[in-house]
């Protein structure tokens, strides 16, 4: 609690028994003099409210009519005036009472939601000559050495030179598992050092660290404003002149009329009470805020509301295939040895013996599909690197655009094309089912042997994510610059809705626009990719989803929502949260604007008195601010959920 | 040119809205916005005579509350 706010509270508990004493004086007549009673209930008054009197002669110096102090006061005082004495001090401590609760509770939700996005290193401890001294993240320069100790935040990007560690990225990546880190391995500013003491040499100045550009994307995410956030401000510029009006018409014509104007004086002042747009002008943006600052700790980063409450309408998902729903790594799908082959082999036998040919063959390549055999014959163990260095390459030869030839232990190995095969006279096996991906042929003694067949892996939880968009009834779509046929299969294995092969970057943005103009009823499109290559189609789209946020700044830069680790699934966890968030402005419109409106109601017929009308200004702000603060909490999903 | 600003004590949602209001009003200001919930200010005005504009925005931040102070960020 701030001083100014103790301030505050003392003044309220002053005001509170000051107030009490004089109920009490006045209603067991202690003090029979009328006099007395009213002084007692000014100073109670004065007391409690003196702050707010003071706002209100002050801004009606400035011209601002319509402010919620001077309404305040013009009620309570209003109040006194038609003696009812005990309404105007209460109705003044309560509304005290209720902004000083409103305050602190919108102050606690600010800190803790600008926490999960804090991730502001703020020193770091620099070597030089020997000399560990903490300086500003800002003054080191590159290649100067860092000592990071644990429980420490890594404040620039470095590389480790000493000590080992684990390390809590999850503000940068989302990635919960501590990751552990040696020499030799690059570290990302804004991870948190767990364990041991590290020692590293800068690789990047702080300006241009990971830390900073995401600080400042952050930082700047709630300059650009939800509809409804606008929709709130404009409401709030009419809604208290509107209110106070009423209240004039109310005070003056049904008093002409019936000639109590005791009565509809009173009513009048409750409606003053009310009409502070308070609760909405806050929570609908405290919703935003929290949820903004959800998701950024699930390591999603949301560069403004607006673009929260547009996920909330999207109806189609566009995803970019390599990278996005594949992992673009290349890797051995099935291994097929022909007939002849697996004739004395068991499968597994012949498949392995296969492999390893092929492995043998392909060990002086570089090309990716080389790498790739080799790397899953190492897996299944049947390859180490050391048996390069053995074998013999007196006969090897590559042939560019084919593949290779090369002489094993006597017999002439070739690994390559179907035309590699072809040119040589050998007859391949016509494959029987068409599968995505490249296909290696090899032949044994000018035998054909079978082939390995290559493709990018799918995403772990890719398969998830697309489900999980149908259940939302969302449309998915996929667009890539492969083959048909392996886009095809791609998308039948995922359940795909449509499907988009052989494109060129530019052909992305036309089908985007052409996807985006085919939108209905307000629905959004979202793009996701990897960055590679579509920044332009990611800034086109009406939501614009980047993965990999560390990585491209050509990406975060174009992209309106950023994951920071390269799981499809998170864009779930967004739309969750979009979703969420935006039922809890829902709810809070409704109810704050929905109490008000019944309060006015009954306070125009009489049946409302001037502490519900308290209740219906503060009270109402609390409870939708405590609402609002539900949207920061994020249930993480992860695959076992479907 | 677009400047960021902190608003020190901005303890009022209303207050911010009104504040942003009448910022845009002042001439030369292409664009403010006032976020409550991190007290940032973005603004967004005319180079030529910057500094007259930011005074009158700090003027147009206090007429609404005295207490409220711009500091550059």
């Amino acid at each position: 609690m701030s001083r100014k706010q103790k301030k505050r509270l003392g003044r309220i508990c002053c005001g509170a028994l000051l107030f009490i004493l004089a109920v009490v004086v006045s209603g067991l007549e202690l003090v029979t003099d009328r006099n007395v009673q009213v002084i007692l209930y000014l100073i109670a008054y004065f007391v409690t409210g003196g702050d707010v009197i003071k706002k209100a002669v002050r801004n009606i110096r400035n011209g601002q009519v319509f402010d919620e102090n001077l309404l305040m006061v013009i009620a309570s005082l209003g109040a006194f005036l038609i003696s009812e004495m005990s309404e105007a001090v209460g109705v003044m401590l309560f509304y005290q009472i209720g902004e000083f609760f409103q305050d602190y509770a919108v102050n606690n939700s600010r800190k803790s939601i600008a926490a999960l996005m804090d991730i502001r290193p703020d020193k770091a401890n620099v070597k030089r000559e020997g000399v560990i001294s903490e300086v500003s993240p800002a003054e080191v320069r590159v290649n100067e050495i860092i000592v990071i100790r644990p429980g420490e935040r890594i404040p620039l990007d470095c590389i480790v030179t000493g000590g080992s560690s684990r390390l809590d990225t999850v503000a940068m990546t989302g990635e919960a598992v501590p990751r552990s880190v040696r020499e030799g391995d690059p570290l990302i500013s804004g991870c948190v050092n767990l364990s041991g003491v590290l020692e590293a040499r800068v690789t990047s100045e702080f300006s241009e660290s990971a830390v900073s550009r995401i600080l400042e994307l952050t930082e700047n995410a709630s300059s650009r404003k939800a509809a409804s956030e606008n929709f709130i401000t404009k409401f709030a510029r009419y809604y208290t002149p509107a209110v106070v009006v009423t209240a004039l018409l109310l005070a003056v014509i049904p008093s002409l009329i019936t000639g109590q104007p005791r009565v509809y004086v009173y009513r009048a002042l409750s409606f003053l009470v009310i009409s502070c747009p308070c609760a909405l002008v806050i929570s609908v943006p405290l919703s935003f805020f929290g949820g903004i600052g959800g998701a950024s700790s699930k390591g999603i980063l949301i560069k403004g509301s607006n673009y929260l409450e547009a996920l909330a309408k999207a109806d189609t998902v566009v995803f970019d295939k390599t990278g996005t729903l594949t992992r673009g790594v290349f890797k051995v799908s099935d291994i097929r040895p022909s007939a002849s082959f697996s004739e004395n082999r068991s499968a597994k036998e012949a498949e392995d013996e296969l492999l390893l040919l092929a492995a043998q063959a392909e060990c002086f390549s570089s090309h990716p599909i080389a790498s790739s055999i080799l790397e899953e014959a190492k897996a299944r163990g049947l390859y180490e690197d050391s048996f390069r260095d053995q074998s013999d390459s007196s006969g090897y030869e590559e042939l560019a655009g084919f593949g290779i030839s090369v002489r094993l232990s006597g017999k002439r190995v070739l690994c390559g094309s179907r035309r590699l095969m072809r040119e040589n006279g050998i007859a391949a096996d016509d494959l029987q089912e068409v599968k995505e991906g490249s296909h290696v042929f090899i032949a044994l003694d000018d035998k054909f042997a079978g082939h390995i067949i290559i493709s990018d892996e799918l995403k772990a939880d890719a398969g998830a994510c697309i489900t999980a968009l149908k259940k939302m009834n969302m449309k998915t779509v996929m667009l890539t610059g492969d083959h048909k046929k392996t886009a095809d299969i791609v998308a039948e294995k995922l359940s795909i809705d449509e499907v988009y092969s052989e494109l060129l970057p530019q052909d992305k943005v036309e089908l985007a626009e052409r996807l985006i103009s085919q939108e209905r009823d307000g629905g959004k499109l979202v793009f996701m990719g990897d960055g590679i290559n579509d920044a332009p189609v990611l800034a086109r789209a009406d939501i614009g989803v980047a993965m990999g946020g560390a990585g491209s700044d050509a990406a975060i830069e174009a992209a309106d929502i950023v994951l920071m680790t390269d799981e499809p699934l998170k864009l779930i966890t967004a739309c969750n949260i979009s979703r969420k968030t935006l039922r809890i402005v829902k709810e809070n419109i409704i109810f704050a604007i929905g109490v008000k409106v019944i309060t006015l109601i009954l306070a125009a017929l009489g049946a409302a008195t001037m502490w519900a009308a308290v209740f219906a200004d503060v009270g109402v702000a609390f409870i939708a601010i405590i609402n609002a603060l539900r949207a920061s909490s994020v249930k993480e999903i992860n695959m076992t959920a479907h | 040119m677009k400047k960021n600003f902190i608003l020190e004590e901005l303890d009022c949602a209303n207050c911010a809205a009104k504040m942003e209001e009448s910022i845009k009003k002042i001439i030369g200001v292409r664009d403010c916005s006032i976020t409550f919930m991190t007290k940032k200010m973005t603004l967004e005005a005319d180079d030529d005579g910057f500094d007259r504009i930011l005074k009158d925005v700090k003027k147009a931040v206090n007429k609404v509350d005295p207490e409220v102070e711009v500091i550059p960020s």
